[in-house]
């Protein structure tokens, strides 16, 4: 690992002011020569691995302003503090009982001492898990622009089939992001030319031509909180992962859906897709179809068909395609079912 | 192996402690709150060590590290406590676990130098002054909750935390939430056991 200096930041203002330094506005924040640090759990790992390679390392554990720890609830949203960790948001009962989906999206991520260490906003940004690009002797568009990507036609039975450029198919892993994508959720950060608010569908970019941007964040911008609106859709809500083992494995598929039910019918549904995306991935389409619908089994068939329209699957992971269908219909279904 | 003497008249697990943790970690009784309470130098230089002190087991440490240096290679290799197992190291298996400020984490993916202040539990300090088990270890050799053993210290760790958590009602939730500990040996059904009994006495005291 490379030897780093380590600074404790005392406020968000200070953060800011100590990561702006030249190279923070002309490269991005996982190749910046500083870097936050929350939770630490994907960034310390990438840093043993030689992906990640700060020469400085600032705490954000050390922030004063009390409101980054705190998750504030009224009528109409959730407001997370960033460095809430998943641990402590999944057991919340207010998150719990208005808004299932969000709690259940962080319940079966990770392991209880990831949950325990891990912060909010560091969740939604952990970068991906796709082998060729932990391990440094291979090719990775997204970590060494321009040597190629060894996904490409290596085992790609974890990659991704939605979002993909001919430069980089890795998948994002996250499911918290499933759910406030899902929920039009909106994160607002703090940064050298003051706050700005981002609509969570704008926080990821897709991998393109530059897979090694993967947000739109600059290096010295840091995000405060996650607020999450709460509307007729958000008690009926699930999230369904399903992975190699029951527990603790990243999802080979998995759905967030929140449905508004006027008796049978389909007033608005909100839906993402997990596990198949190089991003965090909002099915429109498939909400599209199920709009004004009676929820039934070719309805709801004909969402997921509409969800993996544009699906491009490789030589191991075509499987993703009927299974992430079958996830979205159970998903649907469950939802439907849900006594709220 | 571990007792096993070496050609210089050290065993092996004598030697470790003396040379690596004799040097770096110095435990402080009495007079050590001024000590713990001094800010920590700030390093200029990315080789430049940092001071840190905490609490491990109730007693007070201040240790020189390297900021590389992990919360798990801190506890192992500079204060010799040994009980905290290394695995993967990369946050996969769940054999480093201990308590921090009271909540299980992963000493492997924390860096030592983001832990000032902080209260740390490890498998030693478990156990009562005059030796007697704590009612999650005791549970552990009750039910033979362990083959090999390596991963028993993180399992034990990660189960306290998982009572503590409020996540231990059923044999289902059981599993769901000690699912980051793994068992090569696959005693997951003895494990199960003993963290309902464990559970069970810690509820009745």
């Amino acid at each position: 690992m490379r030897p780093f200096v380590y600074e404790r930041p005392t406020s968000v203002s200070v953060a800011i002011a100590m990561a702006s330094h030249v190279d923070a506005r002309h490269v991005a924040p996982t190749q910046a020569n500083t870097q936050f640090i929350a939770g630490g759990t994907n960034l310390a790992d990438h840093m043993k691995l030689g992906v990640a390679q700060p020469v400085r390392l600032l705490d954000l554990n050390t922030l004063a302003e009390p409101a980054l720890r705190q998750i504030r609830v009224t009528d109409d949203t959730i407001r997370f503090g960033a460095l809430v960790r998943m641990g402590e948001a999944a057991d919340n009962n207010d998150v719990k009982h208005r808004c299932p989906l969000l709690a259940d999206s962080l319940k079966f991520a990770a392991s209880g001492q990831l949950r325990n260490m891990a912060s909010l906003a560091g969740n939604v940004l952990q970068r991906t898990r796709c082998e060729y690009f932990r391990e440094t002797s291979w090719a990775c568009n997204k970590r060494e622009p321009g040597s190629g990507c060894a996904a490409m036609e290596g085992f790609n039975r974890q990659h991704a089939v939605l979002g993909t450029s001919d430069a980089c198919i890795a998948t994002y892993h996250g499911d918290f992001a499933q759910a406030l994508i899902a929920l039009d959720a909106v994160v607002e950060v703090e940064g050298r030319h003051g706050p700005r608010k981002i609509p969570f569908a704008r926080l990821h970019r897709l991998p393109g031509d530059t897979p090694d941007i993967e947000t739109d964040l600059a290096a010295d911008e840091v995000i405060v909180a996650i607020d999450v609106p709460l509307e007729a859709w958000s008690r009926r809500s699930r999230y369904l992962k399903i992975r190699d083992r029951e527990s603790y494995a990243f999802a080979l598929a998995s759905a967030a859906v929140a449905l508004d039910m006027d008796g049978d019918t389909v007033r608005q549904a909100r839906i993402a897709l997990g596990g198949v995306a190089t991003v965090p991935w909002r099915a429109r389409a498939a909400e599209a179809a199920l709009q004004g619908k009676v929820m039934e089994e070719d309805v709801a068939e004909k969402a997921a068909d509409a969800a993996f329209a544009d699906a491009k699957p490789r030589e191991h992971n075509a499987f993703k395609v009927p299974l992430g269908k079958r996830t979205l219909v159970r998903a649907l279904f469950e939802t439907r079912d849900m006594k709220v | 192996m571990s007792n096993s003497t070496s050609p210089g008249g050290l065993s092996r697990r004598t030697f470790m402690t003396g040379s690596v943790s004799a040097a770096a970690a110095m435990p402080l009784v009495a007079t050590s709150t001024k000590a713990a309470e001094s800010p920590t130098a700030k390093a200029a230089e990315p080789r430049d060590l940092s001071t840190i002190s905490m609490r491990i087991n109730k007693q007070a440490y201040t240790l020189a590290l390297d900021n590389r240096t992990s919360l798990l290679d801190a506890l192992r290799d500079h204060v010799g406590l040994t009980g905290t197992k290394k695995g993967c190291d990369h946050g996969q298996c769940g054999a480093c676990t201990v308590l921090v400020d009271g909540k299980r984490v992963l000493s492997c993916l924390s860096f030592a130098v983001m832990n000032e202040g902080r209260e740390v539990t490890t498998v030693e300090g478990l156990a009562s002054a005059n030796g007697e088990l704590h009612p999650m270890q005791q549970a552990f050799v009750d039910h033979d909750a362990f083959q090999c053993g390596y991963c028993t210290p993180g399992q034990i760790m990660s189960a306290i935390g998982c009572i503590d958590e409020g996540h231990a009602g059923s044999d289902n939730d059981i599993r769901e939430y000690m699912s980051g500990n793994l068992c090569r040996c696959a005693a997951y059904p003895n494990i199960v056991a003993a963290i309902v009994q464990a559970r069970d006495e810690i509820r009745r005291a």
